[in-house]
């Protein structure tokens, strides 16, 4: 009785540890974010919030509505 | 069909995540797109104006300001792509949480073949990748 109500908890446990690393994962993936790739290989990601990605954003979101228009 | 008008339509054929695409020059001047004229101008002004702001987050802080070679930009209801191949450049719309690589891909072999002066139907990277075998 003992060890299956640990087994009851155990699953439990791990399946919302589970649940919260792909719908962390998720929500990352969902958020609006810049990146950049230099010619020499470097690579900048700017992720919103942040006000030199805000601005960025906005120029291409202007951009997609006009193409979409 | 004119080359340019040509590449952009394999562009569209190969890549259905696409939805439009704009060829201009540093000027803003454009040279082929999907969608007609006066829009075409207001996408490659915007994509230039993005090009111009994002040079401003060069990597390096004591670097001089230089525009990136591509950038893409995801939004929640669309990616917007900008690629430059010296004096030339596309900007181009997708639809959401597209395949980042192969977007890239295929804008990069679309503007390569219209340098090269010959129109090429972009390939996806899984062929070229099968020549990787082949020893030199």
């Amino acid at each position: 009785m003992r060890s299956r109500s640990f087994l009851t908890g155990f699953l439990l446990a791990a399946g919302s540890a589970a649940g919260t690393v792909l719908y962390r994962r998720r929500a990352a993936r969902r958020r609006e974010r810049v990146e950049l790739y230099f010619g020499d290989g470097s690579m900048v990601s700017l992720t919103e919030g942040s006000a030199e990605a805000d601005r960025l954003l906005l120029h291409a979101r202007e951009l997609l509505a006009a193409a979409r228009a | 069909m004119p080359t340019t008008a040509r590449a952009l339509a394999d562009l569209t054929e190969i890549s259905t995540q696409i939805e439009t695409a704009v060829v201009f020059d540093r000027e803003g001047t454009v040279v082929a797109s999907t969608v007609d004229d006066e829009k075409a101008g207001r996408l490659a002004g915007s994509a230039l104006e993005l090009l111009r702001a994002a040079a401003e987050h060069r990597a390096k802080p004591d670097a001089e300001a230089e525009e990136p070679a591509q950038l893409d930009v995801a939004l929640n209801d669309g990616s917007v792509f900008v690629v430059r191949d010296e004096d030339r450049l596309i900007a181009a719309t997708t639809t959401p949480e597209p395949t980042v690589g192969l977007v890239f891909y295929d804008l990069k072999s679309c503007l390569r073949g219209l340098g090269e002066g010959q129109p090429k139907k972009p390939k996806r990277a899984t062929s070229a990748a099968k020549k990787t075998d082949e020893k030199p």
